[in-house]
């Protein structure tokens, strides 16, 4: 491949359109916000830029702090789930027939194509006080006798509660953690595999030993894709979630909306943002230490 | 008012799915863009004709959704040979969004009453021209002189909408008639449901401690949120606007919700039943308002006018079955609409309730309350 150094025209040709598309609506949008974050409410529609941190102490107030924890905890929470049950799909994936492999990556991709906010509703339907598994559980019930023991059946509380939030996010950020721990798996060269059970490892330790931490790659940023985006979602906890359900995103959501307190909602999702810049910059460090050990 | 969130959350959803593609993305608004060639002050239309009001025979009018007559805009045009193009809104905050940083072109708003005193405030509203409204005569004389439009300077009245208690009447008895079911009970735990909106939410817990909405200090807002942090265990959801729907699908049997959603689920349901409470409640009004920098505002008084006669408002009322502002409506629309007590409440309780005043040092107030509650 040739160096961009010695075709700095060529370059500069395919890279200006993006650059500039990246500037204009990325870079300078998130600085305005950014410069928000350091203001104060004018009047009802203008913001004065003071430099304030008030807004940042604000947020630091163990109220937000609290919040931000919670959100942490599900996220992580989300994430682990998402590791545990997405990683035996990956492997079993990559281990596939060559003409299964398109059809169970399309079976993974498939709910992307329909919006997010109608699997949502899917969900509710399918969890509520007389959704599916509440219909399906009272005939299993009737239908063995089960009233005779244990008395009426009661549907059980599927939804609006921190449970239904973990089960959605769980349920939207999975292809997220699939997707990259296949690309990991896949490029796994399996002769490795066959020799570790040849030389007298048992499954367990295969896969802990020489499949896990030659994956190490993909199921990091397979935890990061996936942690990231759990952190930030509040259609989930709006829709799925109890009454003790919020999560940061959502206190963000009512600053830009209800409370019309821009400044103090840029600062909470520049917190955020920042959290998030810290994770990648961790990879990255991560990245280039695997690369000077090499 | 089902249909707002759902638009509402479907685009809060392409930013959540953007933020999931792995991208950092922010919502970037293209406000403007979408829907409304207006801005340019062309005096002529595209086929060089100008409508009676001397304008260019068009007109932007921005719009909640499933808020019109199903034939209003043709039937303008025929009349007057005006195009109407109708933008939809989801909520007053992306109202308010899209016009806070000028007018993008639009002709007709419909913000709610307190959106109408909040951009009354932040100057974007033109004053209205009562000359060129002669149906103003139409509006029932309860509407003509409103605290958040003394006068009727800025607004005209679209629709209005009260606040009570949905109930399943099978589940429920005997018949709620206080908020004390809702705010202050565990009679119905776990089958209870509030609207997630902060300032509704005190305001009425305000209105069950006798107080005026609009009276509430730092000292009240302390109290309302213990009641609600003692309540929240009894709870079973906050829900965005979406009542109704819990309250069909039995996932609740007591919701606070609007007395014009639970109207549209009771002709689906007779199980249903909905009451204002007798402590009073308050009332909400969507409004028809001229921003300023409105390209055609000629076009948009005559609009209004044309939307404020008897019969186009009847085409209307049938088709969005909201309560109506409007004398001649109202009359138009015969007995079984007009003596519907859900649609109409009762005159006593009607008395005691109240619009909610805007007032912007307050609110963020009863956000942080409702954060601290939700956080505990």
């Amino acid at each position: 491949m040739q160096d961009w150094k010695t075709q700095r025209s060529a370059f500069a040709a395919i890279a200006t359109a993006p650059t500039l598309w990246l500037l204009l609506f990325f870079i300078i949008p998130l600085a305005i916000v950014w410069a928000y974050s350091f203001g104060s409410n004018d009047g009802l529609t203008s913001i004065k830029i003071s430099g304030t941190f008030a807004n940042y102490a604000r947020a630091l107030e163990p109220l937000y702090l609290q919040i931000f924890g919670k959100s942490v905890a599900v996220a992580a929470l989300t994430t682990l789930i998402c590791l545990i049950v997405g990683f035996p799909v990956a492997l079993a994936i990559s281990f596939a027939t060559p003409k299964w492999k398109p059809w169970l990556l399309l079976l993974i991709m498939l709910p992307f194509w329909t919006n997010l906010l109608i699997r949502t509703y899917a969900l509710l339907s399918l969890l509520g006080t007389r959704g599916v598994v509440n219909q399906g559980a009272e005939w299993f019930w009737g239908a063995f006798g089960l009233a005779g023991m244990f008395g009426p059946f009661e549907p059980l509380p599927l939804l609006y509660n921190n449970f239904a939030v973990i089960f959605g996010l769980v349920y939207v950020h999975l292809p997220f953690m699939v997707l990259p721990l296949y690309a990991a798996l896949d490029r796994l060269d399996k002769s490795l595999i066959e020799a570790s059970l040849d030389l007298g490892a048992g499954h367990w330790t295969t896969i802990t030993r020489i499949v896990a931490p030659l994956a190490a790659p993909g199921i990091i940023s397979g935890l990061i894709i996936t942690f990231v985006p759990a952190l930030g979602s509040y259609l989930t906890p709006d829709l799925m979630g109890g009454t003790d359900s919020q999560m940061i995103a959502n206190v963000v959501e009512r600053q830009f909306k209800r409370a019309n307190d821009w400044p103090f909602g840029a600062a909470l999702s520049f917190l955020l943002m920042y959290a998030t810049f810290i994770l990648i910059a961790l990879q990255a460090l991560r990245n280039r230490k695997a690369e000077a050990g090499r | 008012m089902n249909d707002r969130i759902s638009l509402e959350a479907l685009k809060s959803n392409r930013r959540s799915l953007l933020k999931g593609m792995g991208a950092a993305a922010i919502g970037i608004s293209f406000a403007g863009l979408a829907g409304c060639g207006g801005g340019e002050s062309a005096k002529v239309g595209a086929d060089g004709k100008l409508a009676a009001t001397g304008e260019a025979p068009e007109l932007n009018f921005y719009n909640w959704d499933t808020y019109i007559g199903e034939t209003t805009l043709e039937d303008y045009k025929g009349a007057s040979g005006t195009n109407v193009k109708m933008s939809l809104f989801a909520n007053n905050d992306e109202l308010f969004a899209k016009l806070r940083a000028g007018n993008p072109g639009f002709d007709v708003i419909v913000p709610s009453n307190d959106f109408v005193e909040r951009m009354v405030q932040s100057d974007m509203i033109l004053p209205l021209d009562m000359a060129q409204i002669p149906n103003f005569k139409n509006i029932d004389p309860a509407f003509t002189d409103v605290a958040y439009d003394p006068g009727r300077k800025y607004s005209m009245p679209y629709t209005w909408l009260v606040l009570g208690i949905g109930y399943r009447k099978s589940k429920v008895k005997p018949e709620p008639d206080s908020w004390k079911v809702l705010f202050d009970s565990d009679q119905y735990k776990g089958r209870i449901a509030l609207l997630s909106e902060a300032g509704d939410l005190f305001r009425l817990y305000g209105k069950y401690l006798g107080k005026s909405v609009n009276e509430l200090n730092a000292a009240d807002i302390k109290r309302i949120e213990a009641m609600m942090i003692k309540q929240k265990p009894f709870v079973k959801a906050f829900h965005e606007d979406n009542g109704q729907d819990l309250l069909v699908k039995g996932e609740v049997d007591l919701v606070l919700e609007y007395n014009g959603d639970i109207a549209q689920k009771m002709v689906e349901d007779p199980d249903i039943g909905f009451v204002v409470p007798k402590e009073g409640s308050q009332l909400n009004s969507d409004s028809l308002c001229i921003p300023k920098g409105a390209p055609h505002p000629k076009n948009a008084h005559a609009f209004i006018n044309y939307l404020l006669d008897g019969n186009v408002g009847k085409g209307i009322t049938e088709a969005i079955q909201y309560p109506t502002p409007n004398g001649k409506v109202k009359e138009l629309m015969g007995e079984e609409y007009s003596n519907n007590q859900v649609i109409f409440p009762r005159a006593d309780v009607l008395s005691k309730c109240e619009y909610a005043k805007f007032n912007a040092d307050i609110q963020p107030l009863f956000e942080e309350a409702f954060t601290r509650v939700r956080a505990a």
